[in-house]
């Protein structure tokens, strides 16, 4: 192809924001990842499915090293974000994390006030000024739809607010370190369906910003808000692709039985 | 022959009721006895004055001082070191051999008799290190008594703080270091103030040690290398040598009152940062 015509044609595709190569993770000598190959793309959701103990929260917590806090926990492989491996020595996981939040399965809000939960991550970069500060917090917990129920109690403790708005609450914890990457495992699992809608409702808004990658043990929740969808299954990845191909017209067998609900 | 269960269940009502009233009445009735002997005793010249007449008259000033003095130096040497060690074994090393060790080695030490550390601290502070029966060798005496209470409670206190507050904080971006400060030490406080309360307790409480290394001077202490004597000690002396009946209960007296200002003090003060916190 001439190199006018490459300019004429819209933007190219931007290059996926991580790419995993051959990735495996080890928990002592029994892999829980096995050479998963996968690209996330920037600014879409990817939504993780598979059944308890296919390694899909294991491939989560690769991304923002959080596996590393197991003992005998080892990897193979490369995992890229943005063109470098984060698994080199001289990569530094702290860094790493600010530019990864994660939300958990369970909402976990810190034992201290509801500003003081979102400011957390900001003051650890060395955010100080109060103005600044604010302004993260009502940023933050506006994105996360959740400004308007505790605008007037953003001293009490975070332990008073109910399970939906804990977890939104967690979310916006994450958006005030302003990441890239935002990691979700099972974030709606505890929670109701209206909730559950709040915070879906959220992460399709997001999107625009982030990279947003949603482990999830409820499928249809992968098929509502996931760009592209990743099928794992006993530590191996089996498929991924567009969200829409991967329900209807599934390549692997074993993505049928699943999606369909034959298993799992 | 077994109990039917309804039996059984007013038998150990009854059984375990009577071991709470047994164990209450007998604090109750030394505290009655120690305070209706001693507290008419209780004036504040007896609080503010000298002794005088070899400790037959006068007043216990100086060795509130002492009782004071001394172990506030010992929390302020053990608390750092002790919750340190607590911080290190539970956040920074694995389990292993060593800290297995470590942990059983503090059980035994917090079982050995204080005459011991007494003679410890007599032989290598007062005497080794030239810092004579003083403020200093007491202080760091005791402290090394209740070094293996406030490692084994702090520990206890900072294990109970959930792993998923580490997990949170971690993923916020944390070093350990700011996770320790800003997650784990302040939700761990209230176990760490009952073992400093501990400590507290037993280094008021402490007679052997103290004679051994603090000496009994009843001269208020101008550096922390004068002798001291603390209420414990002089309740001791006025006893064993028989001086002054009234002045040892009343001294008695002033010791138990001062034990439980300072428990009050203390979870008075740990309430208030537990409510501020989670409000």
């Amino acid at each position: 192809m001439s190199a006018p015509a490459r300019d004429a044609s819209p933007a190219p595709a931007p290059a996926p924001k991580v790419r995993a190569r051959g990735f495996s993770v080890f928990h002592g000598d029994a892999p829980s990842l096995r050479a998963v190959t996968l690209d996330i793309a920037e600014r879409r959701i990817l939504g993780i499915i598979g059944p308890a103990g296919s390694g899909k929260t294991t491939f989560l917590r690769a991304l923002n090293r959080l596996n590393d806090l197991l003992p005998d926990c080892r990897t193979e492989g490369e995992l890229l974000l943005d063109g470098q491996d984060i698994y080199r020595p001289e990569f530094d996981p702290v860094s790493l994390r600010k530019r990864a939040g994660m939300v958990f399965a369970l909402p976990v809000p810190l034992p201290m006030s509801i500003r003081d939960n979102v400011v957390y991550g900001p003051t650890l970069s060395g955010v100080r000024r109060r103005a600044d500060l604010d302004r993260l917090v009502e940023e933050s917990l506006r994105a996360a739809f959740l400004w308007d129920e505790v605008k007037d109690r953003l001293a009490t403790s975070a332990l008073r607010l109910s399970g939906g708005q804990q977890q939104r609450l967690c979310l916006a914890r994450v958006l005030a370190m302003k990441p890239e990457l935002i990691l979700l495992d099972e974030p709606c699992s505890g929670l109701d369906p209206i909730s559950t809608a709040r915070i879906e409702e959220a992460l399709t808004a997001l999107k625009a910003q982030y990279t947003i990658v949603l482990v999830t043990n409820n499928t249809k929740q992968a098929a509502r808000v996931a760009d592209e969808t990743a099928f794992f299954l006993m530590g191996e990845l089996v498929e991924c692709g567009p969200t829409a191909g991967l329900f209807t017209v599934p390549r692997d067998p074993r993505t049928a039985d699943y999606v369909t609900g034959r298993f799992g | 022959m077994r109990l039917p269960p309804r039996h059984a269940q007013r038998l150990a009502v009854a059984v375990l009721g009577a071991a709470t009233a047994l164990t209450l009445g007998i604090l109750a009735f030394i505290l009655a006895s120690v305070f209706q002997k001693g507290l008419p005793h209780v004036t504040w010249r007896f609080l503010a004055d000298e002794p005088r007449d070899m400790c037959r008259a006068g007043g216990i000033f100086p060795t509130i001082v002492g009782s004071l003095l001394l172990p506030l130096l010992a929390i302020a040497i053990a608390l750092p070191l002790g919750a340190g060690t607590a911080v290190f074994l539970t956040e920074y090393t694995r389990e292993t051999r060593l800290t297995r060790a470590i942990r059983f080695g503090a059980d035994c030490l917090s079982g050995i008799p204080s005459i011991l550390f007494g003679l410890f601290g007599f032989i290598f502070f007062v005497v080794f290190l030239g810092m004579g029966w003083s403020l200093l060798s007491g202080g760091l005496t005791l402290a090394i008594m209740i070094l293996p209470t406030i490692i084994r409670t702090s520990e206890e206190a900072i294990l109970s703080v959930p792993a998923a507050y580490r997990e949170v904080s971690f993923s916020l971006g944390a070093t350990r270091w700011e996770t320790v400060r800003r997650v784990v030490l302040p939700n761990a406080l209230p176990g760490i103030v009952t073992g400093v309360m501990l400590g507290i307790g037993r280094c008021i409480g402490e007679t052997a040690a103290v004679i051994f290394t603090a000496g009994s001077s009843l001269r208020l202490p101008r550096s922390a290398f004068d002798s001291v004597r603390t209420m414990s000690v002089h309740f001791y002396i006025l006893a064993r040598e028989g001086l002054s009946a009234e002045m040892a209960y009343g001294t008695a007296a002033v010791l138990i009152l001062s034990i439980l200002i300072v428990n009050l003090a203390a979870y008075g003060l740990m309430h208030r940062f537990i409510s501020r916190r989670a409000a």
